[in-house]
């Protein structure tokens, strides 16, 4: 039935793409209906796939000569992210409500887009995977240069061509490891068994996989291939950025472990020389990591713009999720995944309060001219639902972020109390600079300057819509619910993980 | 030879000349006062139901199955690349017809019509030829056919200046290709491709035949518009009528490919490699080694030429504001990638002994032969479907800069979905049937030939790949994104309408099955 997740979306982009453009309404429920199933769908799955293994979902051959399957099958990790992006699509067109602009247009491109992410999450082919991947491109780039804000066209290209320079990487090293192989067969888990027994020699792994994994990791925003991220995220319409944000970037994280972990297990390996304290790839990208959440945090410190706050802290907290990746131990692993659903939902939950309950109605994301307009006791729903975000993002005991980075930290003092220490800063920045977003933009109570406190009162801001109530109470609660019982997704995810670490023999 | 066998094996082209004559015919002799709406339609369709009788023929031919290049006399082929070009130039000859309903740019369409036919036959000519004589005589019919093409446009200056500049560059480039052959004849004592290869065989290698190969890439070179011989590409593309510049870049470039092939072959073990159905598979292999060991090696001089378009072509292309311009260098680009894909799997690798190995290399071959010809033809599909939007913006707005196409997607919104598809599948985004032409070529490069020059070249292609989504982006950013200056509705053909719709959806199921034609293609070879 999970399959159902892809054709659904796609045939939905079809029919809303057809949709009269003069029925805005009509355009949102239908994609609100399409969205709903594919996250009813997305919960069946998860709540059947309890205690199971991977599932094999469909199977036909597709391109035979070259042995592609369309192999769609889903493990723990797959039903996790199916389960985040059912949610993150729901989110997504809840508060993307007010759009009237080419409306079916918009929701025409995000279910596309929606359809390539559940693709990539159920694909158990190398190439099948990958075309979902590419099929992801487009539709982002319409989303952002169409109904986009800040140099909306800049950051659209911007963001389509480090995409599609990622997967041109991703592409030359499958292309190298398939004819490497010589297995005949892309199934990832026959691929992923000639990485480990040594089918694919481990030169050509020492240099294909830190290929791949650079070229996966590009989306998933590792410093120093983040710069997209941040001008993407501030210059895409909400909806889009929560996508970004929440799904998109992951499936950067997923293809580097799906992929790049998984098929090149023996790239990790130790060069044999150490230079500053570097051996192995492994410490290349657990650095690269370390520098990202550190770096994305203190950025983020620094910021004016209160989107761009937002846009920074993805780029530390997906460090977390690359660092979770580098530990190749199964706590930090499963930390990473978990820190994929959590950033992903929080993420959302961000981008909705600053880029849709926010800036709709104050029409200004810069911290400075928030300051002055007393946004706790006008938009009371805004502040308090950033309170709740904030707490979640800075990973305080009781929300899903706490769960996951506590997981990922102790997978990495295993692995290398240094990278544990250094990304220990980072979560210290992430208290400040959340602290400081949420104290200026909302606390702030400075004293408007003369000609911006009109006596009478302030102009009253529209009321907060049901769509938002919903969409806010729909991340928060999942986000409490996970921190409170993280153990709904952990057994889902730790079977999973300890299977691909062990090379896919389930 | 025998007569009825000539007969048999020149079918096809013999419908198309007839079908040509038969356009004169009606419509000089019938309709001289008739409207020139009329006039298109009836020598369109005229032209049309010629293609259709051709294929009929070559079904004919091929109906005792897959035959291996079966040569008549060993002049023309039959089966193989052959039959999957000519089916391809058929088709695509038919759409660049029914796309030519509702031009307006000439009044002597009875003319244009049977100048398309007869190109056509050229096309059809030199994709089976096998004896330099009929390769020569082929393309001539075919090029002198798209120099007046080119030109038909009588009132245009661009027209005529494009038409010169390409007759010129032509001339010249079929100079050096007929000193070339003439360089092998001398050589080898033979106009007949099999002569000539067993001819090699006996002597090995020599550098005047080096010499008279770069001849001969020079003359093709300049028929698929590849670096440096590519400089009469951008202004034909733009100033050619629209049919023709559609004309040029699928027909002409699908035969000139198919050429390419057989040519490039001729002096490796590819071509010299002939396989009957009754050999045994230790002879097959003994004779590959045989071969093999004498095949001249020229991938570096390819490789040099697949290189120097792909980067020249994508580079040049990312400047250009004229849409035709960019489709020009496009094709440039596009016309690197395949050679990259013609310039690989010269010869084998495994060793004497190894039958396994080297019979996996031999199907590598054919995969990589067959990988070129799905690109083509999938190339010169989108491309024509590319042409006929622009044509009809261009008819519309009176330009094809870039900006003719702002808020495209208010004015005609299927015109638009059309050309978003036709535009991301050249720039090989996935479902869309230009990443498995892309996807196929590489992975067969790969295949055949390990090593880190060709890798370095399809790294090289891939990421050139990722550079060309750029300029594509630049018209769909205007169709969808820009606003839009002009927003009075774009009006097309209801025929060009259905065309169009028909080349996008077949771009896009062809790309979501990509199986559907590789086995096409694979059910004209022979199982191994």
């Amino acid at each position: 039935m999970l399959a159902f997740t892809i054709y659904l979306s796609f045939a939905g982009a079809l029919v809303l793409a057809l949709l009269p453009a003069t029925k805005p309404a009509l355009s949102r429920w239908f994609a609100l209906a399409v969205a709903a199933a594919g996250l009813t769908l997305g919960v069946q799955g998860f709540i059947a796939g309890m205690g199971q293994g991977r599932t094999v979902i469909v199977d036909l051959p597709w391109v035979p000569s070259m042995g592609i399957h369309f192999l769609l099958a889903a493990d723990g990790i797959s039903r996790v992210l199916v389960l985040l992006t059912g949610l993150a699509a729901v989110a997504g067109i809840l508060f993307s409500w007010n759009i009237e602009l080419r409306t079916n247009e918009f929701f025409a491109f995000f279910l596309a887009l929606i359809g390539g992410v559940y693709g990539v999450f159920l694909s158990f082919d190398l190439f099948l995977l990958f075309v979902f991947y590419e099929i992801a491109i487009v539709p982002k780039y319409f989303l952002i240069a169409i109904w986009g804000s800040t140099r909306r066209e800049y950051a659209a290209m911007k963001l389509a061509l480090y995409s599609f320079v990622g997967s041109a990487m991703v592409l030359i090293g499958l292309l190298a490891a398939y004819a490497t192989s010589g297995t005949h067969s892309t199934g990832l888990i026959a691929l992923a068994a000639a990485g480990h027994s040594g089918a694919l020699p481990v030169s050509f792994q020492m240099w294909c996989f830190p290929l791949v994994f650079t070229g996966f990791a590009i989306l998933a925003g590792m410093w120093p291939f983040h710069t997209w991220a941040p001008t993407g995220h501030v210059a895409a319409p909400t909806a889009a950025s929560m996508l970004l944000a929440g799904v998109v970037m992951k499936l950067g994280a997923y293809g580097c472990l799906r992929v790049g972990i998984a098929l090149f297990p023996r790239g990790l390996d130790p060069w044999g020389f150490s230079l500053l304290g570097i051996g192995s790839w492994r410490d290349v990208f657990a650095v690269l990591a370390v520098i990202g959440i550190v770096y994305g945090a203190l950025v983020a410190l620094a910021q004016s713009d209160f989107k761009f706050v937002i846009g920074y802290s993805s780029v530390s907290h997906m460090g977390f999720v690359l660092l979770g990746l580098m530990t190749l131990n199964q706590i930090g692993v499963t930390g990473a995944v978990l820190q994929m659903f959590s950033h992903g939902i929080i993420a959302g939950l961000l981008f909705a309060i600053v880029g849709r309950i926010v800036y709709d109605r104050t029409h200004t994301r810069q911290l400075a001219e928030l300051e002055t307009m007393h946004l706790a006791k006008r938009l009371p729903f805004a502040a308090w639902a950033f309170v709740v975000a904030g707490m979640a993002s800075m990973g305080l005991p009781g929300f899903s972020g706490f769960v996951a980075e506590l997981q990922v930290l102790v997978g990495a003092w295993i692995a290398n109390p240094w990278w544990a220490a250094a990304a220990g800063v980072g979560i210290i920045v992430g208290v400040a600079y959340t602290w400081r977003a949420l104290q200026k933009a909302f606390f702030a109570d400075a004293l408007p300057t003369p000609d911006q406190h009109p006596r009478t009162g302030w102009p009253a801001f529209a009321a907060i819509t049901w769509p938002e109530v919903t969409g806010t109470a729909l991340l928060a609660g999942v986000s409490v619910a996970v921190g409170l019982y993280p153990k709904i997704l952990l057994d889902t995810i730790e079977p999973a993980v300890k299977a691909l670490l062990a090379g896919g023999a389930q | 030879m025998n007569y009825a066998d000539l007969f048999r094996v020149t079918l096809p082209e013999t419908a198309l000349e007839v079908a040509a004559l038969l356009v004169l015919v009606v419509d000089l002799g019938f309709l001289r006062k008739a409207a020139l709406k009329l006039r298109v339609t009836v020598a369109a369709l005229l032209g049309v139901t010629g293609c259709g009788a051709a294929l009929w023929a070559l079904q004919a031919q091929c109906v005792h199955g897959p035959s291996f290049d079966y040569t008549l006399g060993l002049l023309l082929a039959t089966g193989g690349l052959t039959a999957v070009a000519q089916i391809g130039i058929l088709v695509l000859t038919a759409l660049t017809l029914l796309l030519l309903i509702d031009s307006v740019f000439t009044r002597h369409v009875g003319e244009f019509v049977a100048v398309v036919l007869m190109a056509a036959t050229g096309g059809l000519i030199i994709a089976g030829a096998r004896d330099l004589l009929v390769i020569f005589v082929g393309l001539e019919l075919l090029s002198l056919g798209l120099y007046i093409m080119t030109a038909f446009a009588k009132t245009s200056g661009k027209s005529a200046e494009a038409a010169l500049k390409y007759y010129l560059f032509g001339g010249m480039s079929a100079a050096f290709l007929l000193f070339g052959f003439s360089y092998i004849y001398g050589l080898t004592g033979s106009t007949n491709l099999p002569d000539i290869q067993d001819a090699i065989f006996n002597q090995g290698p020599s550098p005047l035949l080096y010499v008279a190969w770069i001849l001969v890439v020079a003359g093709l070179g300049f028929k698929v518009a590849a670096v440096p011989f590519h400089l009469w590409a951008p202004d034909t593309y733009e100033g050619a009528p629209a049919p023709a510049a559609a004309f040029i870049a699928s027909v002409s470039k699908v035969a000139s490919f198919a050429l390419l092939l057989t040519v490039g072959r001729l002096l490796t073990v590819y071509g010299l490699f002939r396989w009957t159905y009754n050999m045994s598979t230790s002879d097959l292999v003994a004779q590959l080694h045989r071969y093999d060991a004498v095949g001249v090696r020229l991938e570096g001089m390819l490789f040099a030429v697949a290189a120097a378009s792909m980067i020249a072509g994508n580079l040049t292309a990312l400047a250009q504001t004229s849409v035709r311009r960019l489709l020009a260098y496009s094709a440039i680009a596009h016309a690197g990638y395949i050679i990259l894909g013609v310039s690989t799997g010269q010869h084998l690798t495994g060793m004497p002994g190894e039958m396994e190995s080297l019979l996996s290399s031999w199907r590598y071959l054919i995969a990589s032969q067959n990988a070129v010809l799905y690109y083509i033809l999938t190339y010169g599909l989108t491309t024509i479907g590319a042409f006929g939007v622009v044509d009809v913006v261009q008819r519309a707005t009176g330009s094809d800069k870039l900006d003719a196409f702002l808020g495209l997607h208010k004015r005609n919104p299927v015109l638009a979905a059309v050309l978003l598809v036709l535009f991301l599948s050249l720039a090989g985004i996935p479902p869309l049937v230009g990443f498995w032409a892309k996807f196929n070529l590489f992975a067969a490069v790969l295949g055949v030939s390990a090593g880190p020059v060709p890798f370095t070249l399809v790294a090289l292609a891939v990421a050139f790949s990722a550079v060309s989504l750029y300029y594509y982006l630049q018209v769909l950013k205007r169709a969808y994104v820009m606003p839009a200056v002009d927003e009075t509705p774009i009006q097309a053909h209801p025929v060009t309408m259905a065309v169009l719709v028909a080349i996008a959806a077949a771009v896009v199921v062809l790309g979501c099955f990509p199986a559907l034609l590789q086995n096409w293609i694979q059910s004209f070879y022979p199982v191994l």
